[in-house]
């Protein structure tokens, strides 16, 4: 279905938990809502599903008001956080109910049943209850029990949070695969960029109750809006240093001084901001043209099968990403190497002035 | 690490031994010893064998203690459970002073000893200065607990009504409050009614406290005293003479020791066996939902 948000807002008493904005979320599209926590993510799916009614503004499906309809009368599926199955019964009518809620008939709700159990390879545990199952499996009946209701909207609300790291991947690679069908529209929350990237289609970044930005995922992760957008949808957070625009090289107020290139050039002289994501701050200096940054280890985080070094530099702290696991001693010197091509340059106000040149091709080698 | 004897270890579990001994042991061989015996006073014994236990086996009056026991035992489960499920689903939830308020006062019973509850109601019951004697006088029915049986075996099941169904209504209470609010939200979504709210959520989620309320109340309403004690003293005629109640009279009022302690034994053996299909339902049903 087309989902239609004009201008909605919800206030509670005197907290606005999400400022007006407007969306329009094609058939069949794959959105993802990229935000932190108490970013107005589950607000905003509360009101896509009907669930709470916005203060001010209208939702509507195909083009119909449905701003004041009870959730009853929507055509929508939701999966939580938390697993959320009916507890006495087992997979097999966990997953029938919502079909037999809409009285099909039982040769249709058998073979339903079992195609979507295939799919999401929970078909040898039809006949457990749900406690009997692994948190993964769980959360794979009730995205089950939402797929086979066959709605016109599927809102997944963190749906991988609360599954350790490797059924997340897990789950997340199948996931996109299953919502290709193409009918439903698909609304994913989320508050990893990782997830953001690899799940693509489009994204909405919020961010205190505010749209930030939204579009295709890739051309928000490579062009994003403003600082606040690149904090939100960078991780680690986006390194951001006070800089002066000159005509052919950007100094940074420390004295670095980096080269121009194809998209920051000809840009007005004067005050700006320039932001460098950790992996175009490198350790291994991979070419000749990056250019060195010095500073003080802070931190080595080590996250999977990279390290992301932590260093002082004059004012502030500086993350670079490392190949591989090291660890570096605390307040050793270390040389970093900027990229010049891939940095980020933002006005002193924060909104984004030019961006890196980008491929649609190069998304997936970032994530 | 290797093994370490040293005999004086036994010296700690000495008080251990001496409280189940002091506390358990000794007078449970003491009731099975005088259930062998005819006692005519110390000193005075005779070994009698199985006499007590087959004249109590044989005892019609304790029969019909023992049929009145279970169907009132059951007629307290048949009301204070549903009553309290019902209690529970119409309390307001979150923090609320309405929340605290219910709460409280729904305690209020349960804190009262339980000779408190019986004078209470004998005092409520009454036709010249209660309430509720009064009231039923005053609309015509003759409500008279102390020579009307049905009265009286009435006014004992509405005294532990009373008494007790906020235990339930707390424990369900509890149960439901775990419920995550997400289950309702996606019950919504999946524009289940009420009642299937209750049958596929609220009463699965409850199940275990369900269970603990059965029990506690079953075992509880079994070995109920003082309420009969206090209003009737287990009359009018024997109709509100529960097992206890009839143990007592032979124990203490006729001084009966023998078979008072055979049916002492026979006693703890219907509870434990009771106990034991209860435990067996709790461990046997619903073993997959609870992991």
């Amino acid at each position: 279905m087309t989902l239609t948000l004009e201008n909605v807002a919800k206030r509670v008493g005197a907290d606005q938990h999400l400022d007006p904005l407007s969306l329009e979320l094609q058939p069949g599209s794959f959105n993802v809502l990229l935000g932190r926590t108490l970013a107005g993510k589950t607000t905003l799916m509360r009101l896509m599903a009907g669930l709470d009614a916005p203060t001010s503004g209208r939702v509507l499906e195909n083009g119909k008001d449905v701003t004041g309809a009870s959730v009853r009368h929507r055509d929508v599926a939701m999966v939580y956080q938390q697993f959320i199955n009916y507890p006495a019964m087992t997979v097999y009518e966990n997953i029938a109910s919502p079909l037999r809620r809409q009285g099909k008939d039982k040769a249709e709700i058998d073979a339903k049943v079992r195609r979507t159990a295939a799919m999401l390879r929970i078909d040898p545990f039809l006949q457990r209850l749900p406690a009997e199952l692994s948190g993964g499996q769980q959360q794979r009946c009730a995205i089950a029990r939402a797929l086979v209701k066959g709605a016109g909207l599927l809102l997944l609300d963190e749906p991988l949070v609360n599954l350790d790291y490797k059924l997340r991947e897990e789950l997340r690679a199948e996931l996109r695969d299953i919502f290709a069908d193409g009918k439903t529209t698909v609304v994913y929350a989320t508050t990893e960029p990782q997830e953001a990237l690899i799940l693509g289609g489009n994204v909405t970044v919020l961010h205190e109750g505010r749209m930030l930005q939204t579009g295709p995922t890739g051309a928000v992760f490579h062009a994003p809006a403003s600082l606040e957008c690149a904090a939100v949808f960078s991780d680690p957070p986006m390194n951001v240093v006070d800089a002066i625009l000159t005509n052919d090289r950007v100094a940074l107020t420390d004295g670095t001084s980096l080269p121009l290139s194809a998209h920051d050039r000809n840009l007005p002289a004067g005050p700006c901001r320039v932001g460098i994501r950790a992996n175009n701050l490198t350790v291994l200096r991979r070419s000749e043209r990056l250019v060195p940054i010095k500073g003080r280890v802070e931190l080595s985080e080590i996250s999977g099968s990279e390290t992301f070094v932590h260093l002082r530099h004059g004012d502030s702290t500086l993350i670079a990403r490392e190949e591989g696991v090291h660890s570096h001693p605390f307040g050793s010197e270390i040389q970093v190497y900027a990229d010049p091509d891939r940095i980020f340059v933002f006005s002193t106000a924060g909104q984004l002035v030019a961006a890196p040149n980008w491929r649609r091709g190069a998304l997936r080698n970032i994530a | 690490m290797d093994k370490v004897q040293d005999n004086r270890a036994w010296f700690l579990i000495i008080p251990v031994f001496l409280i189940v001994a002091f506390s358990a042991v000794l007078p449970l061989m003491t009731v099975v010893n005088y259930s062998v015996q005819e006692i005519f006073g110390p000193g005075q014994t005779f070994f009698v064998g199985t006499e007590w236990f087959e004249s109590v086996l044989a005892d019609d009056r304790l029969h019909d203690a023992l049929v009145r026991q279970i169907i009132y035992s059951l007629a307290v489960l048949a009301i204070e459970i549903p009553f309290g499920i019902l209690i529970a689903l119409g309390m307001p939830g979150g923090r609320s002073a309405r929340t605290s308020l219910t709460l409280v006062l729904l305690a209020l019973p349960l804190l009262i000893p339980f000779n408190v509850v019986g004078t209470i109601w004998q005092i409520f019951g009454r036709g010249d200065i209660g309430l509720l004697g009064a009231t039923f006088r005053a609309i015509g029915i003759d409500y008279n607990y102390t020579n009307n049986s049905a009265h009286a075996w009435m006014t004992v099941l509405v005294m532990d009504v009373w008494h007790w169904t906020s235990l339930v209504a707390l424990l369900c209470y509890a149960g439901l409050q775990s419920i995550p609010p997400a289950f309702y939200q996606a019950a919504k979504i999946d524009g289940a009614s009420k009642w299937a709210v209750f049958r596929y959520i609220q009463l699965p989620k409850m199940r275990g406290v369900l269970i603990i309320a059965v029990l506690l109340r079953f075992m509880d309403s079994f070995m109920i005293y003082t309420e009969p004690f206090v209003l009737t003293g287990g009359g009018p005629g024997n109709s509100t003479t529960f097992l206890s109640q009839y143990l007592t009279q032979m124990a203490v009022g006729q001084f009966d020791i023998g078979r008072a302690a055979a049916f002492s034994i026979i006693y703890f053996l219907i509870v434990l066996l009771f106990s034991f299909v209860f435990y067996t339902i709790i461990t046997k049903t619903g073993e997959g939902e609870k992991k």
